[in-house]
This record gives C-alpha cells, structure tokens and sequence, in this order.
C-alpha cells in the first residue's frame, strides 16, 4: 500500500456495471480494466459483488480509474453507470454523481428515473446482429468506449482479444463494433 | 527430493499484469518455491486453488483437490515433512475444520503457509462478502498452549512480497504461517509488475548436517528450531503430536515438557521483532492514529490522507503482522496519540489487542461494521472527526 502525496492526488473516475448473474458483467469488468489498466498504463481497481447464486441474482462489477494509486478499491460516487436489468437501475441510479451517465439495456429496462439515460438495447443487439445473447456484455462496452472516452477503442480490442476464450475472438469483436454503431447517435 | 526445482521463467517477470490478490497469493507462493498444494475449494478463496492447479504441473509441482479442508492440511503437513514447501487455501468454515490439524503442525513443527480469505460467519455466514471476524480463530482457534504467526494482506502487491515473508517465516521458524486476506483483496484486481526472481529473499529450512545416526529430531538449538530432515533422506524419526523428546518420542517427564514448551515459545518469542512487520504513515506527529489492517488498511489510508489536507494531524499505523501482536509499534502510537481509532470489520477483535497493551490509558474508539461491507474513508473521516 503506497500513499497518495498531496500533489498526487488525483480524481477518480468511478464505472460500474450491473445487471443480474450470468450477465457477463465481470467478465466485461475485467476486459475494460485491463484495457484501461494494462494498455493504456493507468490505475485502476477491478472489483465485484455477486450473491451466492450462480445465476439471476443481482451482479455488479465495478471499475476505478486513477492518474494516481488507488487506495479504497470500490465505487464511492459513480461517473458512469451501466444498468443491464430494471432491477439493478432502480438499485444503484442513486450512486450515481450529479454529473455522472446513465446507460441501460434498454431491452430489459423500461423505465429510468434518469431524464437523460441512454437507452441502448444491447441484448437485443447481441441477439439480432451477432445470434447470440451471451454477448450483450461485450455490445454493452462498445456502446461505453464510444460514449465515455475513458478508453480507446484499440486497448479494449486488445484487451478483449487477449482476454476472451479461444474461439470466440470474431464473435467478440464483432458484438463490440456493435456497440460502437450502436452508440453513435449519442 | 534434491531435485533443482524448476523456477517461474524470466519471461514471467517485468511486463504489468492485471491480476487479483488471489492470483497474487499463487505467484507469490510460487516465487518463494511452493511446489505442493492441495485444497479444496470454497469462495472467496477457490481462485487461488485455482490457479495453482494451472501453474503448478508446469513447474513440476503437485496439486491436489482432497476430499475436504482436514484433509487438504493433513496433505499439506505430510508434503512438507517430505521436504517441499507446501500450502492451502481456504475460508472460514473450511479454517474451522483445519484447527486440528493446524495443531498438529505446530507441536510437530511443520513448515506451511495456510491462506484464510475471511467472508461473513460463523458457519456458511455470508460467502461472498467480506469480514475480519476470524483474526483471533487464526491467533487461538486450534486448542493448547502454542505461538501464531499470522499476517495481513492490504492489496495485490501484498498478496505476493507477504506470501514470499509467509514461506520464509514458516522455513526459518519451522512452523505454520497463517495468512489472512478478505473477500476484498482477494476479488480486487490492480496492476502488477512482479520483481525479479534475483531481487527475493529467499529462506529455506535448515537441513541435519550430521549423519543420519548422529541426527536428534528436535534437538535444542540456539534458535530454538531443530534442523528438518526430509522424509527420504534417510533420515528416520518419529513425528507424533503427543508432547515429545528431542529424540520425537511421547515423553511425560515435567522436566522434558516445560523444556519443550519453553522452547516452542522461544523460537518466536525472542524473534517477535523481526516478524512483527508494520508501515507507519504519518505517525510521528500525529494527534489521532488509526490502526488498521487488511482492506481496511487502505480505506483508513484514504481517510488519513483526507484529513492531512484539511490540516488535521491523523496517522495511520498498519499491521502487517497480527501475531505475535506488534506491541513495540502500538505502545509508540499509543503514548504520542491523544486517541486511537481502531475499525475494523467484526465485532473488534485487534481492538482488544490494543487495549490490552493499553499502560497509558490512551482513549481507544473502535469503529465497527459487520454487515458484509468494506469500512468506507468517509466512516473513518466522520468518526476522526467525531474526535476531534
């Protein structure tokens, strides 16, 4: 554990990713922390929180980013929220800071308490564009590069690449350009 | 087994890696020469078992799922005693089902590293959650008169450079290490670049230097720590978890028994000072200290680096080793300090510790969360500014 000195304090940018268990949220959770942390040389804590359920209870993973070493490794106000299920955007838009974005799915989220969310059907992409649901995660963090600037398309795909199972490397990076068409309009 | 043992290759080293402090654990057990793991896996430590069984076979290592937590440890003790450094993982229930034979292997004197990911109990509690409540089942859970080492674990870089400290311990003391981590620091992925093999000290057990005749298994030494033969060098002797002679045998001679205990303690005791590990921040001039360890550590980190821009004088000593408790290093915080802060994720149980070293009369304000969440900076600023 290193201290922080005074004039290395530095702001936190705070991404959480949400939704229900089987999602795939942690494992998009691990790929943008390794594109932001690994390939684009910055700090940051990847942590989750997950029932004991394997799948359908709540899930989240989530991610800060930081010039400068991080020490409480969790969200405390959230700049940028992905909410994957109805349930999980009525749990956290609170977290979020007055400043910060709100992004759903807007195939399981209908309603948000947030005037300017954006509404992103992100499984409904996977499952029309790409034949495959599973990959709405991987949608879901295109639509998030596009629209955060946090990290640069070419560090995700990096990170993506190295990260995803063998064998899924066209399926994955092709549900990620999705995401970035998909967000373009925002 | 003299066998050269096949080391991590240099390509591992230097290039960042983002892992978490699970991970970390099995690269720091494997940088200090771990070759022997067997566990059985249980949230939130199953990542380190892992882990291990990808990296081990590479490196000629074993690995094994036993059939339950004793065994896991009866497998580990029995590995050791054949001269590999050996090690388990596991969490609060499986850590109350390996006492017995935790106990084993401090009257037999066994060299392992055993990890305790604590998460919410007693019983099942909550799995996926993180607590500190088993700090002192790792000091007194196993029965009778015996001396712990058991050390903290902060973040990834931790989980590595404490993990190498845990094996040396276990090696030059001849006795069980207990790390404890918590379901934070084991799920919290950071940037990691892992230090040159060439840059770690490494310690291995002493080893008979006399004949295998000549040998006396738990011969006194100046340190206290009898040399370790392996089973297979020729070596032959009796391990028994009976209070034993230096020759290994069950004794109920009072004479021999205190010598034995006596020298238990002592090979710990007269080095507590070189085990006993601490970072003091800000401590010298600090007003209010708070004492921290693990995840929390770092939300008290924060919250003391919160409180130093505002001009408050708040230091934050951290515990590396929990036991054999830091006395020296808490005695200093608490004769400087108009009050110490303790938080921590039980009920307060290094709290009591402090108190117990307590001469001075220092006010000590503990600060407790128990509902399976990690202490935040701003509970620990408010309750500093609640004693101001």
């Amino acid at each position: 554990m290193t201290s922080i000195k005074k004039d290395r304090m530095a702001e936190r940018y705070e991404i959480r990713l949400s939704g229900f268990g089987g999602q795939g949220l942690i494992f998009a959770g691990i790929v943008l922390a390794e594109a932001i942390g690994i390939y684009e040389g910055k700090y940051v804590t990847q942590t989750q929180s997950y029932g004991p359920e394997a799948r359908g209870g709540k899930s989240k993973a989530e991610i800060v980013v930081s010039d400068a070493p991080i020490l409480y490794p969790k969200a405390l106000g959230v700049d940028l929220l992905l909410a994957m299920s109805q349930n999980a955007c009525d749990t956290y838009f609170s977290d979020l800071k007055p400043s910060g974005k709100l992004i759903v799915d807007s195939t399981f989220v209908k309603e948000s308490p947030i005037t300017d969310t954006i509404f992103i059907p992100f499984t409904h992409i996977a499952r029309t564009q790409i034949g495959k649901t599973i990959v709405a995660n991987i949608v879901a963090l295109g639509s998030i590069c596009r629209i955060s600037n946090i990290v640069s398309r070419d560090s995700l795909q990096k990170a993506l690449v190295g990260l995803a199972p063998k064998g899924t490397k066209e399926v994955n990076l092709k549900a990620l350009n999705a995401g970035i068409k998909a967000a373009a309009k925002f | 087994m003299t066998q050269k043992a096949k080391m991590p290759t240099k390509n591992d080293t230097s290039k960042p890696i983002l892992i978490h402090g699970n991970q970390a654990i099995v690269e720091g057990a494997l940088a200090a020469g771990c070759r022997f793991f067997a566990g059985y896996p249980i949230t939130p430590a199953t990542e380190i078992a892992e882990s291990m069984a990808v990296r081990l076979p590479k490196l000629d290592g074993t690995f094994i799922q036993m059939e339950d937590e004793i065994a896991s440890l009866g497998a580990v003790v029995g590995a050791s005693l054949s001269g590999l450094k050996a090690m388990t993982a596991t969490s609060g229930p499986g850590f109350s089902l390996m006492q017995e034979i935790l106990g084993f292997a401090y009257m037999t004197e066994v060299p392992c590293v055993l990890v305790n990911v604590m998460r919410g109990g007693p019983s099942t509690g909550l799995p996926t959650h993180p607590s500190q409540a088993d700090v002192m089942q790792a000091r007194w859970g196993t029965h009778g008169n015996h001396t712990s080492i058991v050390l903290a674990v902060s973040s990834v870089a931790d989980c590595f450079s404490i993990t190498v400290t845990a094996f040396n311990l276990a090696e030059k003391f001849r006795t069980p290490v207990i790390i404890l981590s918590d379901e934070v620091i084991a799920h919290t992925r950071e940037r990691f670049i892992r230090p040159a093999a060439e840059s770690l000290e490494i310690i291995n057990r002493v080893k008979p230097a006399v004949p295998p005749e000549w040998y006396i298994p738990y011969e006194d030494t100046v340190r206290g720590v009898p040399p370790m033969a392996a089973f297979g060098d020729g070596y032959r002797y009796h391990v028994t978890g009976l209070v034993h002679d230096m020759h290994g045998f069950p004794t109920e001679n009072q004479d021999e028994i205190r010598a034995f205990y006596k020298r238990m303690g002592r090979k710990i005791s007269h080095y507590a000072a070189e085990i006993q590990m601490v970072n003091n921040f800000y401590t010298d001039d600090a007003d209010i200290t708070i004492i921290a360890y693990g995840s929390v550590a770092r939300s008290a980190l924060q919250a003391t680096e919160t409180a130093r821009e505002k001009g408050f004088k708040v230091g934050l000593l951290q515990l590396i080793t929990l036991f054999p408790f830091p006395c020296r290093h808490v005695e200093n915080v608490l004769h400087k300090s108009k009050a110490v802060i303790v938080p921590e994720m039980n009920f307060g149980q290094i709290s009591q510790e402090v108190k117990r070293v307590n001469s001075r009369q220092c006010p000590i304000i503990r600060l407790n969360r128990y509902d399976g969440n990690l202490i935040t900076p701003d509970e620990i600023f408010e309750k500093i500014h609640e004693v101001l």
